[in-house]
Protein backbone atom coordinates (compact mmCIF):
# COMPACT_ATOMS: atom_id res chain seq x y z
CA UNK A 1 0.00 0.00 0.00
CA UNK A 2 1.16 3.11 -1.29
CA UNK A 3 2.36 5.47 2.28
CA UNK A 4 0.69 3.83 4.79
CA UNK A 5 1.56 5.37 8.19
CA UNK A 6 0.43 2.51 10.40
CA UNK A 7 2.14 3.38 13.42
CA UNK A 8 1.84 7.32 13.43
CA UNK A 9 -1.32 6.96 12.28
CA UNK A 10 -2.50 5.10 15.85
CA UNK A 11 -0.22 7.26 17.88
CA UNK A 12 -1.71 10.32 16.44
CA UNK A 13 -5.35 8.37 16.84
CA UNK A 14 -4.83 7.99 20.22
CA UNK A 15 -3.70 11.09 21.64
CA UNK A 16 -6.96 12.61 19.65
CA UNK A 17 -9.03 9.85 21.85
CA UNK A 18 -7.11 10.59 24.97
CA UNK A 19 -7.80 14.59 24.53
CA UNK A 20 -11.22 14.23 23.70
CA UNK A 21 -11.50 11.80 26.67
CA UNK A 22 -9.77 14.30 28.95
CA UNK A 23 -12.11 17.16 27.44
CA UNK A 24 -14.93 15.15 28.87
CA UNK A 25 -13.48 14.09 31.71
CA UNK A 26 -11.92 17.53 32.80
CA UNK A 27 -14.12 20.19 31.52
CA UNK A 28 -17.08 18.25 30.76
CA UNK A 29 -17.34 19.79 26.98
CA UNK A 30 -17.30 18.04 23.41
CA UNK A 31 -14.42 17.43 21.84
CA UNK A 32 -15.85 18.51 18.53
CA UNK A 33 -13.55 21.49 16.79
CA UNK A 34 -16.23 22.83 14.14
CA UNK A 35 -18.41 23.41 17.49
CA UNK A 36 -15.68 24.77 19.22
CA UNK A 37 -14.30 27.21 16.37
CA UNK A 38 -18.47 28.53 15.69
CA UNK A 39 -18.57 28.87 19.50
CA UNK A 40 -15.62 31.43 19.31
CA UNK A 41 -17.11 33.12 16.03
CA UNK A 42 -20.14 33.51 18.09
CA UNK A 43 -20.06 33.35 21.83
CA UNK A 44 -22.82 32.44 24.02
CA UNK A 45 -23.64 31.46 27.78
CA UNK A 46 -20.10 31.38 28.54
CA UNK A 47 -18.39 29.08 26.51
CA UNK A 48 -16.02 31.60 24.32
CA UNK A 49 -12.73 31.91 26.61
CA UNK A 50 -12.61 27.98 27.32
CA UNK A 51 -13.18 27.47 23.23
CA UNK A 52 -10.48 30.66 22.46
CA UNK A 53 -7.85 28.45 24.84
CA UNK A 54 -8.49 25.47 23.77
CA UNK A 55 -8.10 26.90 19.81
CA UNK A 56 -5.47 28.33 20.47
CA UNK A 57 -3.53 25.18 21.82
CA UNK A 58 -4.17 23.49 18.43
CA UNK A 59 -2.23 26.04 17.31
CA UNK A 60 0.48 25.86 19.96
CA UNK A 61 0.39 22.14 19.35
CA UNK A 62 1.24 22.79 15.50
CA UNK A 63 3.95 24.37 16.96
CA UNK A 64 5.69 22.30 18.98
CA UNK A 65 5.34 19.79 16.36
CA UNK A 66 6.98 21.32 14.01
CA UNK A 67 9.75 22.55 16.71
CA UNK A 68 10.05 19.28 17.66
CA UNK A 69 10.72 17.39 14.26
CA UNK A 70 12.67 20.56 12.86
CA UNK A 71 10.43 21.66 10.25
CA UNK A 72 7.18 23.71 9.44
CA UNK A 73 3.88 21.81 7.73
CA UNK A 74 4.79 21.38 4.12
CA UNK A 75 1.73 21.31 1.30
CA UNK A 76 2.30 20.40 -1.94
CA UNK A 77 -1.47 21.06 -2.78
CA UNK A 78 -2.31 21.27 -6.11
CA UNK A 79 -5.16 23.94 -5.57
CA UNK A 80 -5.52 27.71 -6.51
CA UNK A 81 -7.01 29.90 -4.17
CA UNK A 82 -10.38 29.75 -5.75
CA UNK A 83 -10.43 25.67 -4.95
CA UNK A 84 -9.09 26.45 -1.47
CA UNK A 85 -11.71 29.38 -0.83
CA UNK A 86 -14.59 27.21 -2.25
CA UNK A 87 -13.51 24.03 0.16
CA UNK A 88 -12.89 25.80 3.31
CA UNK A 89 -16.32 27.65 3.04
CA UNK A 90 -17.93 24.14 2.17
CA UNK A 91 -16.30 22.78 5.58
CA UNK A 92 -17.11 25.28 7.36
CA UNK A 93 -20.94 25.41 6.56
CA UNK A 94 -21.64 22.18 5.95
CA UNK A 95 -19.85 21.31 9.61
CA UNK A 96 -22.49 23.52 10.99
CA UNK A 97 -25.78 22.29 9.11
CA UNK A 98 -24.81 18.76 9.87
CA UNK A 99 -23.96 19.31 13.54
CA UNK A 100 -20.33 18.37 13.86
CA UNK A 101 -17.21 17.28 11.73
CA UNK A 102 -14.41 14.88 11.57
CA UNK A 103 -14.08 14.77 15.50
CA UNK A 104 -17.46 15.63 16.42
CA UNK A 105 -19.00 13.21 14.92
CA UNK A 106 -16.23 10.89 14.15
CA UNK A 107 -14.88 10.46 17.22
CA UNK A 108 -17.19 11.43 20.40
CA UNK A 109 -20.17 10.77 17.83
CA UNK A 110 -19.41 7.50 16.80
CA UNK A 111 -17.66 6.54 20.54
CA UNK A 112 -21.26 7.11 21.57
CA UNK A 113 -22.86 4.28 19.17
CA UNK A 114 -24.80 7.15 17.56
CA UNK A 115 -26.25 6.19 14.44
CA UNK A 116 -26.83 9.34 13.79
CA UNK A 117 -22.78 9.89 13.53
CA UNK A 118 -22.20 6.84 11.83
CA UNK A 119 -24.23 8.17 9.67
CA UNK A 120 -23.01 11.17 8.92
CA UNK A 121 -19.12 10.14 8.68
CA UNK A 122 -20.20 7.87 6.24
CA UNK A 123 -22.02 10.17 3.89
CA UNK A 124 -18.59 12.74 4.38
CA UNK A 125 -16.92 10.06 3.71
CA UNK A 126 -18.20 8.74 0.38
CA UNK A 127 -18.56 12.01 -0.77
CA UNK A 128 -15.30 13.05 -0.08
CA UNK A 129 -14.44 10.02 -2.09
CA UNK A 130 -16.22 11.11 -5.02
CA UNK A 131 -14.70 14.93 -5.06
CA UNK A 132 -11.45 13.00 -4.84
CA UNK A 133 -12.00 10.64 -7.92
CA UNK A 134 -13.70 13.31 -9.70
CA UNK A 135 -10.64 15.92 -8.72
CA UNK A 136 -8.58 13.10 -10.28
CA UNK A 137 -10.61 12.85 -13.81
CA UNK A 138 -10.21 16.62 -13.86
CA UNK A 139 -6.08 15.96 -13.61
CA UNK A 140 -5.40 16.02 -10.09
CA UNK A 141 -4.81 19.85 -10.19
CA UNK A 142 -8.17 22.09 -9.60
CA UNK B 1 -28.11 28.61 36.40
CA UNK B 2 -27.83 27.85 40.50
CA UNK B 3 -26.31 29.39 42.94
CA UNK B 4 -24.24 26.29 43.96
CA UNK B 5 -23.33 26.05 40.33
CA UNK B 6 -21.99 29.54 39.96
CA UNK B 7 -20.15 29.03 43.28
CA UNK B 8 -18.62 25.70 41.51
CA UNK B 9 -18.10 27.34 38.36
CA UNK B 10 -16.44 30.12 39.90
CA UNK B 11 -14.16 28.07 41.81
CA UNK B 12 -13.35 25.98 38.59
CA UNK B 13 -12.82 29.16 36.20
CA UNK B 14 -8.90 29.27 36.20
CA UNK B 15 -8.27 25.08 36.68
CA UNK B 16 -10.99 24.46 33.35
CA UNK B 17 -9.15 26.99 30.98
CA UNK B 18 -6.18 25.94 31.85
CA UNK B 19 -7.37 22.75 30.96
CA UNK B 20 -9.10 23.57 27.80
CA UNK B 21 -5.49 24.73 26.87
CA UNK B 22 -3.58 22.14 27.58
CA UNK B 23 -5.73 19.57 26.17
CA UNK B 24 -5.89 21.84 22.61
CA UNK B 25 -2.12 21.39 22.40
CA UNK B 26 -2.39 17.49 23.04
CA UNK B 27 -4.87 17.38 20.18
CA UNK B 28 -3.46 19.37 17.77
CA UNK B 29 0.25 16.94 18.72
CA UNK B 30 -2.12 14.21 17.98
CA UNK B 31 -3.53 15.40 14.80
CA UNK B 32 -0.21 16.56 13.56
CA UNK B 33 1.26 12.98 14.23
CA UNK B 34 -1.52 11.03 12.89
CA UNK B 35 -1.23 12.93 9.10
CA UNK B 36 -4.60 14.70 9.43
CA UNK B 37 -2.99 17.57 8.28
CA UNK B 38 -1.61 16.53 5.45
CA UNK B 39 -3.97 17.37 2.60
CA UNK B 40 -1.88 14.67 0.45
CA UNK B 41 -2.49 12.13 3.20
CA UNK B 42 -6.31 12.61 3.60
CA UNK B 43 -6.28 12.37 -0.65
CA UNK B 44 -5.04 8.82 -0.45
CA UNK B 45 -7.16 7.85 1.88
CA UNK B 46 -9.87 9.16 0.08
CA UNK B 47 -8.48 7.47 -3.39
CA UNK B 48 -10.61 4.64 -2.97
CA UNK B 49 -10.82 3.76 -7.13
CA UNK B 50 -6.72 4.83 -6.56
CA UNK B 51 -3.74 4.18 -5.04
CA UNK B 52 -5.71 3.51 -1.38
CA UNK B 53 -3.51 4.48 1.98
CA UNK B 54 -6.11 3.12 4.63
CA UNK B 55 -3.48 5.28 7.56
CA UNK B 56 -6.69 7.88 8.22
CA UNK B 57 -8.81 4.58 8.67
CA UNK B 58 -6.31 3.67 11.57
CA UNK B 59 -6.73 7.66 12.77
CA UNK B 60 -9.71 6.82 13.25
CA UNK B 61 -9.96 3.43 14.91
CA UNK B 62 -6.75 4.63 16.94
CA UNK B 63 -9.10 7.30 18.73
CA UNK B 64 -12.06 5.94 18.89
CA UNK B 65 -10.72 2.53 20.69
CA UNK B 66 -9.46 5.03 23.15
CA UNK B 67 -12.32 7.38 23.64
CA UNK B 68 -15.26 4.86 23.14
CA UNK B 69 -13.99 3.05 26.48
CA UNK B 70 -13.22 5.75 28.54
CA UNK B 71 -16.37 7.15 27.27
CA UNK B 72 -18.66 5.24 29.56
CA UNK B 73 -16.54 5.17 32.67
CA UNK B 74 -17.02 8.93 31.93
CA UNK B 75 -19.89 9.42 31.73
CA UNK B 76 -20.93 7.60 35.14
CA UNK B 77 -19.67 10.41 37.00
CA UNK B 78 -22.42 12.80 38.28
CA UNK B 79 -20.18 15.98 37.22
CA UNK B 80 -16.82 16.54 35.44
CA UNK B 81 -13.80 17.28 37.48
CA UNK B 82 -13.88 21.03 36.54
CA UNK B 83 -17.21 22.13 35.81
CA UNK B 84 -20.93 21.01 37.33
CA UNK B 85 -22.17 19.45 34.84
CA UNK B 86 -21.72 17.70 31.35
CA UNK B 87 -22.55 18.94 28.37
CA UNK B 88 -22.99 16.86 25.92
CA UNK B 89 -24.76 16.79 22.40
CA UNK B 90 -28.78 15.84 23.09
CA UNK B 91 -30.36 13.38 20.74
CA UNK B 92 -31.32 14.93 17.55
CA UNK B 93 -33.12 13.48 13.96
CA UNK B 94 -31.09 11.93 11.17
CA UNK B 95 -32.49 14.47 8.87
CA UNK B 96 -32.06 16.13 5.77
CA UNK B 97 -30.01 18.48 7.48
CA UNK B 98 -27.50 15.91 8.69
CA UNK B 99 -27.28 14.18 5.40
CA UNK B 100 -26.86 17.80 3.38
CA UNK B 101 -24.15 19.09 6.00
CA UNK B 102 -22.31 15.67 5.68
CA UNK B 103 -22.41 16.03 1.80
CA UNK B 104 -21.33 19.57 1.71
CA UNK B 105 -18.51 18.99 4.29
CA UNK B 106 -17.38 15.67 2.28
CA UNK B 107 -16.89 17.74 -0.54
CA UNK B 108 -15.28 20.78 0.73
CA UNK B 109 -12.66 18.06 2.46
CA UNK B 110 -12.32 16.19 -0.68
CA UNK B 111 -11.73 19.51 -2.14
CA UNK B 112 -9.07 21.16 0.61
CA UNK B 113 -7.69 18.31 2.45
CA UNK B 114 -7.70 19.22 5.32
CA UNK B 115 -10.83 19.57 7.95
CA UNK B 116 -11.31 21.96 10.88
CA UNK B 117 -8.86 20.68 13.57
CA UNK B 118 -6.02 20.12 11.20
CA UNK B 119 -6.50 23.47 9.14
CA UNK B 120 -5.55 25.31 12.78
CA UNK B 121 -2.86 23.36 13.85
CA UNK B 122 -1.52 23.50 10.28
CA UNK B 123 -2.12 27.11 10.54
CA UNK B 124 1.01 27.08 12.14
CA UNK B 125 2.88 26.96 9.52
CA UNK B 126 2.17 30.44 8.07
CA UNK B 127 1.22 29.05 4.78
CA UNK B 128 -1.17 30.67 2.90
CA UNK B 129 -3.02 27.62 1.76
CA UNK B 130 -4.18 27.24 5.77
CA UNK B 131 -4.61 30.89 5.99
CA UNK B 132 -6.99 30.98 3.63
CA UNK B 133 -8.69 27.54 4.45
CA UNK B 134 -8.95 28.83 7.82
CA UNK B 135 -10.86 32.21 6.49
CA UNK B 136 -13.13 30.57 4.21
CA UNK B 137 -13.64 28.08 6.95
CA UNK B 138 -15.10 30.81 9.31
CA UNK B 139 -16.78 32.76 6.37
CA UNK B 140 -18.63 29.51 5.91
CA UNK B 141 -19.62 29.00 9.40
CA UNK B 142 -20.57 32.61 10.02
CA UNK B 143 -22.85 32.41 6.56
CA UNK B 144 -24.40 29.57 8.31
CA UNK B 145 -25.27 31.48 11.30
CA UNK B 146 -26.45 34.35 9.44
CA UNK B 147 -28.80 32.38 6.96
CA UNK B 148 -30.22 30.73 9.71
CA UNK B 149 -31.14 33.20 11.84
CA UNK B 150 -32.71 35.26 8.92
CA UNK B 151 -34.53 31.88 7.28
CA UNK B 152 -35.30 30.01 10.77
CA UNK B 153 -35.09 32.74 13.31
CA UNK B 154 -33.32 30.10 15.68
CA UNK B 155 -28.70 29.52 16.39
CA UNK B 156 -28.67 26.33 14.74
CA UNK B 157 -25.05 24.95 13.88
CA UNK B 158 -23.59 22.89 16.65
CA UNK B 159 -23.25 23.57 20.45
Amino acid sequence: MHNFTPWSALLGGALIGLSASLLLLLNGRTAGISGIVAGVLNPRGGEFTWRLLFVVGLLLGGVGYSVAVGQSFQFDLERSGTAIGIAGLLVGFGSQLGNGCTSGHGVCGMSSLRVRSVVHVCTFIATGALTVYLVRLLGGVL
Amino acid sequence: MSTKADATAARFSVKRLVSALGIGILFGIGLAISGMTQPSKVFGFLDFFGDWDASLALVMGGAIAVHLTTRRLILRRSEPIFDSSFRVAGRLPIDGRLLAGAVLFGIGWGLGGVCPGPSITALSSGAWQMLLFVGAMCGGILLFQVTTKLWLGDGGGTT
